[in-house]
């Protein structure tokens, strides 16, 4: 660390912050009053902060079975009225897949925190990974839209994660905030003040109860959401559902209610997914990164920079909604993408697809549990 | 004679009837028996939930003017546990098939008893999976009949009520659809009570499990409760099955534990 950074600490003015502990801070800043998990390598400290901090705040913190209880206790908290969420790693991702599906199906907002872990199956708990893209966008059975962020520094997780819940209730859908084992466990000289971000509650109907449709399109993207006990009696049913919430069969009524689910997110990807540009003004190589992968693509980025290379960096917070058009803008001026991962190539697919073939597509991928350096990188930049 | 009343205050007023229940089934009886506790214990409906997981059971929410929900396979009283905490002022009732309960939900079920969380939980147990049509459940008894079972049931049948007790459930109570009078005045007590109660209900499934069985149609079926089993006062003559209220215990719940605790956490640093 450098003697100004430790100056700073010593005057108040920064804090020494883990990444776990920085989501966890973030989360009560963001409004948390529900927070349910179930023990799991590398997300525990989340669980531990929150259970000490959340009844002291008047919040809930309580400990479920297994993961499937934990985002189902969050999904049914939610409807109750409050923000609430899960924090876990690859194999309770898995198992909360199913909830992840239904939260969507309902429009039910909850946060749920995946501390990306190496894997398939128990893998190594404490290795990091970008293994769960995939998963955390299509994980769950049936079409559906997802929100997916990813920070890269502590600071950013703090921020991001009051912005998960922001979303969350802005849209009406589960937000999932994508970090990784490096992040989450590794602690770093944050600036203080913590950033300032205007928490958003939830829309409320203006209408009385016997003219409130929880699903009715014709309030727009996002129709208001009423919690349960405010005297606006209706159902919720993870069956395809008409704008009252009963189930229905009737093609026409279920294609409106897709086309709105879908719109809200889609429709909105210039608002919702943030891209960050380094170095792209006259950039001819450019990588694309995310999570923590991104410091190691930043670091190789500025050593390009002293060897004279045009060298830029392109950063994903938002991995979903993907935002095709920033990457086909890149395309066309760049002359080689290099996208950096902890996974077998992902987010590559992607860049590619997005790309339309307009410039040359290069992976540099690991998946054993380690951090891609920035030497690969650099190898991988050399034409 | 007491009979039963149909209380149409408590159902939605439109769109959703017929119900999706084939004829002769349990399930009715057990929705009206539920009505009607709510209606003797003069709760607003504002203030009720009912939460519900898949199957014929879990389509039981839809007809009613409550706050309902009906989750995913198994879950119902994982989300009633987060729905609770978040408003403890609701009373929260979740209905789940005997597969839904105690197949798939069987680990959600026996927590939700150990922590004794303030819900009522009412098993329609019909010993079969209707739905899907007609596979063998954790209830179904050794040497009976069911589409995955064709040779008969080999594994033992879970006994709720011992399994709700040995959990921790504060109140455990049996009926059958038979005895509608009596399943009443049980959910009442189930809801008024504080802490994890558990009402199981014996239910006919003339189709599913009827049909497999030679049971007969669902008066015979109903004729079987009643001469079957047996309410839970002195003697119980062997072969029986006892009804009535099998567990009434106080212990703490764990909503009111958790409002003591945010109290304490207050006072530490």
């Amino acid at each position: 660390m450098s003697n100004s950074t430790t100056t700073a600490r010593r005057r108040g003015k920064a804090r020494l912050m883990q990444g776990n502990l920085a989501i966890a801070e973030g989360a009560i800043a963001g409004g948390l009053g529900f927070f349910a998990s179930y023990p799991i390598t590398p997300a525990n400290e989340i669980a531990t902060f929150l259970s000490r901090a959340l009844p002291k705040r008047g919040g809930v913190f309580i400990q479920m079975e297994d993961e499937i209880a934990s985002l189902s206790a969050v999904i049914g908290a939610s409807i109750g009225g409050l923000k609430a969420a899960t924090a876990t790693s690859g194999p309770g991702f898995s198992l909360m897949q199913e909830s992840i599906g239904y939260a969507a199906a309902v429009e039910i907002p909850c946060v749920i925190i995946d501390v990306q872990r190496a894997g398939p199956s128990t893998g190594m708990p404490g290795g990091p990974a970008q293994g769960d893209v995939m998963q955390s966008r299509w994980g769950t059975h049936g079409d559906h839209p997802i929100i997916v962020l990813c920070p890269s520094s502590v600071r950013e997780a703090y921020e991001l994660t009051i912005h998960a819940f922001n979303l969350s209730e802005q849209y009406r859908t589960p937000v999932i905030l994508l970090t990784d084992e490096v992040l989450a466990r590794m602690s770093e000289t944050v600036e203080m003040p913590l950033p300032q971000v205007k928490v958003i509650g939830r829309l409320h109907p203006e209408v009385p109860p016997e003219w409130y449709f929880p699903y009715d399109n014709a309030e727009g993207d996002v129709p208001p959401l009423v919690s349960f006990g405010h005297g606006y009696r209706y159902h919720i049913t993870g069956l395809f559902h008409d704008k009252s919430g009963f189930p229905t069969s009737r093609p026409d009524e279920i294609d409106a209610w897709q086309e709105r689910l879908f719109l809200k997110i889609d429709g909105n990807v210039e608002q919702i997914a943030r891209i960050e540009e380094e170095e792209m003004e006259d950039a001819e190589m450019v990588i694309v990164a995310y999570g923590s992968t991104a410091r190691s693509a930043r670091h190789a980025m500025r050593q390009a920079r002293k060897a004279n290379k045009r060298v830029g960096l392109v950063r994903l917070v938002t991995i979903w909604p993907f935002h095709d058009a920033a990457i086909e803008r890149v395309a066309r001026s760049a002359k080689r993408i290099v996208v950096p991962e902890m996974n077998r190539g992902q987010i590559l697919r992607e860049v590619e697809r997005a790309s339309r073939g307009k410039t040359d597509v290069v992976g540099v991928n690991r998946a054993d549990g380690e951090m891609v350096t920035p030497a690969q990188i650099m190898a991988a930049l050399e034409v | 004679m007491e009979y039963t009343v149909p209380e149409h205050e408590y159902l939605r007023p439109h769109k959703k009837f017929p119900s999706v229940w084939c004829a002769g089934c349990g399930i009715g009886t057990v929705l009206g028996a539920i009505i009607r506790a709510v209606r003797s214990l003069n709760l607003s409906k504002d203030k009720i939930a009912m939460i519900s997981g898949i199957g014929c059971t879990g389509r039981m929410p839809v007809y009613v003017d409550f706050n309902t929900m009906h989750t995913t396979h198994g879950r119902a009283l994982a989300f009633a546990t987060g729905l609770k905490l978040a408003r403890p002022d609701m009373e929260v009732i979740v209905v789940m098939g005997d597969g839904d309960a105690l197949a798939i939900g069987g680990n959600h079920f026996i927590h939700a008893a150990r922590r004794n969380i303030e819900l009522t939980a009412i098993v329609v147990n019909n010993r079969i999976y209707g739905m899907t049509g007609g596979q063998l459940s954790p209830t179904t008894p050794v040497g009976d009949r069911a589409t995955t079972a064709p040779y008969g049931q080999i594994e033992q049948a879970f006994d709720i009520a011992k399994i709700a007790e040995a959990s921790g459930a504060a109140f455990v109570a049996r009926s059958t659809t038979y005895h509608a009078i009596e399943l009443d005045r049980l959910i009442a007590r189930g809801i008024q009570k504080k802490g994890f109660s558990v009402i199981e209900v014996l239910t006919q499934c003339p189709v599913g499990y009827g049909q497999l069985n030679q049971t007969g149609d669902a008066v015979e079926m109903l004729k079987w409760f009643r001469d079957n089993t047996t309410a839970a006062r002195g003697k119980v003559p062997s072969g029986k099955i006892v009804r009535g209220v099998l567990v009434d215990c106080d212990i703490p719940g764990y909503v009111e534990s958790y409002q003591k605790l945010m109290k304490t956490s207050k006072k530490r640093t």
